[in-house]
């Protein structure tokens, strides 16, 4: 055997939170990979032996198989529900994803890609809409089976992504304030994030509505950035702390009782700014400011409970928990209070709700066949249910299960649960 | 004293003959791969040479055959959520995950009965059986994850077994595959069998006589009610005086179970159920049955409680409160991690009414050593678990004082009539304490059944009978 690399640098996964980790094996049956997988290095527990055989120099930080069950997880958190111990996973393997980067090298087709979707498209919401537009133009023309035909693998992973998207990608420029109907009860800060900015554009003037209608006055701040939890999730944790230093920036002085998301992933990441920046003296304080006030839509608006009444849907809903709004945010009944309080819709148990669909941030994209699986168990579980619509609360759910349901030609709709509050608002 | 296994094929050699033998996807071998099954629910580690994903009794047989012929040892794995090293490869060899045989093949309703792979995590048999009003009584803490072959290898318990007994009273059958290869079945559906109880010999054998590959249990119809409450009491001794009295006025409840100030506060900090912070002691205690009478049995468990000092009693008023209240519980061993990176868990079994002095004594074995012990455990059974919290980053110190607590109560355990294990088992974590328990002839009439059955000392290695090189420190210190 050559030489044993350690981590490589500061942001290795930290000791202390592996060692809370006591190895009882509760988190195994929660995990999705290990449902599939079966193996103990692709469970939870097998991935935090992982890095503590790095530490203690057993296993170098560069071995490919480091890097696979590493990368194999979906970073859905599952487990940290499933922990008596409070062991902060997704902490752990953002940071082991960190290593792996710093300790490997890729391709230079591979540094391209990352730094196209990290730098230009992410980042930049004008170029990102652009380019969402044309994905979806292109979706349109048929171009994922003319990919196909091509037989090459490349090809073949395009067409997938493309097939992802919506049919239509719309971005609305809001007001800068949404003045609140009514009396006002609180005052927050719209995030409208890069993704729910650009193809979800609808979805965040949905949001703004919503939130006016019951009493809430909504502040839209320009110079926002994306939150980089894909970056994060891609262990670019240099490039996440860079966004999340403008994003801090861009709210300072907004004197909001909260700062609204809704997207779970962008939630669930902005919450963790403090601990992302916790060893930079200049923002950490800031950051963790800035954290303690970002709620998600459903979370503040089910907190704060709805002023109007919504008009009567005949609907059969199913909910299916983001992970990052479930597991990362530990918001659970909120949801489903706001959804209980559309009057007339009947909700249906969804079987596993909890379990991740593979979207999984860019999962799906660099795992597609364990997100290809988990995807159509996830349609599975849904077409059990007989449901009308499938609600959700992020943009990656929202995609891949559209995507997954289209292809099971079901007639399922999925809608995020904004939307459906406001169609319901909307209609009366 | 057990005889140490001849060498046979081991390594890479081992790993390439077995891809041969199943097919490469049921083998992993690489060094990553092993690392990472080197590891359970407890403290002691070793790294198997080979790891095998059998998916049939077929699978199960020619790798038993091939071992056989080539001396190597082999380990079965259920979940790995054991707390006594049942699945550490001590001797090397191949340890066998159940992880693919993992299928409920039968529920027999009319009969009370379901046939499972050993690979069915406890608490997925209770679901599936739920719509027909029936579930598996035996429920170990470790019930979400932990499997039913491990429950049958350990002969597990959990905080119901007060009333309805542990593993071996609900295993009516077993398919096994022998140490040669041979498969064979014992029991079945019946209650009784003719002949040796060969069932209960298998259960609780940790993997020493043979591999399990299917199991027959008994259903129970689901009570028709249940009422939770817990009682918090100034100290520990007043909790325990609680216990006895509910059984000395002729109530068995079908849990009760104890937990002291430090166990609490980190089941607390883990669920948010409302355990009560400031109290020395605390009881759960559950009853169940016919509604009919129910809320009267409750009135005079609480009686008892308050004629102990109990300073609050709560009942759970929803089904979701008393869930919460038994999560904590359950989750008790695995929310350790946020008191402690490394804890032994003792398993000592203790006559009931003598709960108040041997906690005195856990007590006071910890001071003494200077090592922090939580409580949380069986006390209607009298079965102790005391947590004995170490850092092995602290270096070797801090682990020898641990184990001493750990002799010490063990050795306390058994003069007070009791034994060394109430559900964990012996595995490789006690075996050098059996002469505590157990008579040199005693131990040489379980050596002959090991024996008939596993002539080539090969089904799981090193458990369960003292071993020569691991407990020679042992013996060494007793004879001090």
């Amino acid at each position: 055997m050559t030489g044993i690399l350690p981590y490589p640098n500061a942001d290795a996964p930290s000791e202390e939170l592996i060692s809370r980790c006591v190895h009882c094996g509760l988190c195994l049956p929660t995990c999705p990979t290990f449902a599939v997988l079966g193996v103990e290095m692709d469970s939870p527990r097998g991935r935090i032996r992982l890095m503590k055989t790095v530490w203690e120099g057993r296993v170098s930080a560069d071995a490919p198989a480091f890097a696979k069950h590493i990368g194999q997880c979906l970073d859905c958190r599952a487990c940290e529900t499933a922990c008596p111990s409070g062991v902060e996973y997704g902490k752990l393997v953002e940071a082991a994803r960190s290593q792996i980067l710093a300790a490997t090298t890729r391709s230079l087709g591979e540094r391209g890609i990352r730094s196209a979707a990290f730098d230009w498209l992410l980042p930049h919401r004008r170029v990102l809409a652009v380019f969402a537009r044309l994905s979806v133009t292109a979706k349109r023309l048929g171009v994922p089976r003319v990919l196909r035909a091509t037989g090459l693998r490349g090809g073949a992973r395009l067409a997938e992504m493309l097939e992802l998207l919506p049919d239509s990608a719309t971005m609305e420029r809001l007001d800068t304030v949404i003045p609140a109907s009514g009396p006002v009860r609180a005052r927050v800060a719209m995030f409208s994030g890069c993704v729910m900015g650009s193809v979800f554009g609808g979805t965040n003037a949905a949001t703004a509505r919503v939130l006016a209608r019951n009493g809430v006055e909504v502040h839209v701040i320009r110079p926002q950035t994306c939150c980089g939890a894909l970056h994060a999730h891609a262990g670019e944790r240099e490039r996440a702390r860079e966004l999340a230093r403008r994003n801090v920036a861009a709210f300072a002085g907004e004197e909001v009782d909260a700062i609204i998301v809704n997207a779970a992933g962008c939630g669930a990441a902005m919450k963790e700014y403090g601990w992302l920046l916790k060893d930079d003296t200049a923002w950490a304080t800031r950051a963790a400011e800035f954290a303690s006030r970002v709620r998600d839509a459903t979370e503040f608006l089910g907190d704060l409970g709805l002023r109007a009444v919504p008009s009567p849907m005949r609907v059969r809903a199913a909910y299916d928990d983001p992970c990052h709004l479930l597991h990362g945010q530990r918001v659970r009944e909120q949801p489903r209070a706001l959804l209980a309080a559309i009057p007339g819709l009947e909700m249906v148990p969804l079987e596993e709700a909890d379990w991740c669909c593979g979207s999984a941030g860019t999962y799906n994209v660099t795992q597609p066949e364990l997100a290809r699986t988990l995807l159509e168990r996830k349609v599975a579980n849904i077409e059990k249910t007989g449901a009308d619509v499938v609600v959700t609360a992020n943009p990656g759910c929202l995609m891949q299960i559209q995507s997954g349901l289209r292809r099971a030609g079901s007639r399922t709709r999925v809608v995020h649960l904004i939307d459906l509050l406001d169609e319901a608002y909307r209609a009366g | 004293m057990a005889t140490a296994v001849r060498a046979g094929m081991r390594g890479t050699a081992l790993v390439r003959a077995l891809q041969e033998l199943l097919g490469a996807k049921k083998v992993l071998g690489t060094p990553e791969e092993l690392l990472i099954y080197e590891y359970d629910g407890a403290v002691d580690t070793a790294t198997p040479d080979a790891v095998a994903l059998p998916e049939s009794t077929a699978d199960v047989s020619a790798l038993a055959r091939f071992c056989y012929e080539h001396a190597v040892p082999i380990v079965p794995r259920g979940a790995g959520t054991g707390l006594s090293g049942g699945a550490i490869p001590v001797e090397g060899g191949v340890v066998v995950s159940f992880a693919r045989m993992a299928r409920i093949l039968e529920i027999d309703v009319p009969n009370l009965r379901a046939v499972v792979q050993p690979g069915v995590i406890n608490l997925h048999l209770s679901t599936a059986t739920a719509p027909h009003g029936l579930y598996f009584v035996p429920d170990p803490s470790s019930q979400k994850a932990c499997t039913l072959g491990g429950n049958v290898a350990e002969n597990s318990g959990g905080p119901h077994t007060l009333a309805y007994g542990v593993t071996t009273n609900h295993v009516t059958g077993l398919e096994l595959v022998l140490s040669d290869g041979t498969v064979v079945r014992l029991g079945g559906k019946a209650v009784e069998s003719e002949g040796y109880d060969l069932v209960g010999t298998f259960v609780g054998s940790e993997g020493t006589l043979g591999i399990v590959t299917e199991i027959t249990v008994k259903l129970t119809p689901l009570p028709e009610d249940k009422r939770t409450l817990i009682a918090a009491f100034p100290t520990m001794d007043e909790a325990s005086e609680t216990v006895s009295s509910i059984i000395a006025a002729g109530i068995v409840p079908s849990a009760i179970e104890m937990m002291d100030q430090l166990a609490t506060q980190a089941v607390e900090a883990s669920v948010s159920a409302g355990y009560p912070l400031d109290a020395g002691g605390i009881l759960l205690v559950e009853i169940d049955g016919a509604r009919d009478g129910l809320d009267d049995v409750r009135e005079k468990i609480e009686a008892i409680c308050r004629a102990h000092d109990a300073s609050t009693i709560r009942v759970a008023a929803t089904a979701l409160e008393r869930e919460r209240l038994w999560a904590g519980r359950k989750g008790a061993f695995a929310a350790m991690g946020r008191l402690s990176p490394d804890y032994y868990v003792q398993d000592g079994v203790i006559p009931r009414t003598r709960l108040p002095e041997i906690l005195r004594l856990v007590k006071e074995s910890g001071e003494r050593h200077g090592v922090r012990i939580a409580n949380v455990f069986h006390a209607g059974d009298g079965n102790i678990h005391p947590l004995i919290m170490f850092d092995l980053r602290n270096g070797p110190d801090e682990l020898e004082r641990a184990k001493e607590t750990s002799i010490e109560i063990l050795t306390a355990c058994v003069e007070a009539g009791g034994s060394l294990t109430g559900e964990h088992g012996v595995g490789m974590e006690k075996n050098c304490y059996m002469p505590l328990q157990f008579a040199p002839a005693d131990l040489a009439a379980m050596r002959r059944v090991k024996d008939a059955f596993d002539p080539a000392g090969l089904a799981n290695p090193g458990k369960v009978f003292p071993t020569p090189g691991r407990c020679r420190e042992f013996s060494l210190a007793a004879r001090r």
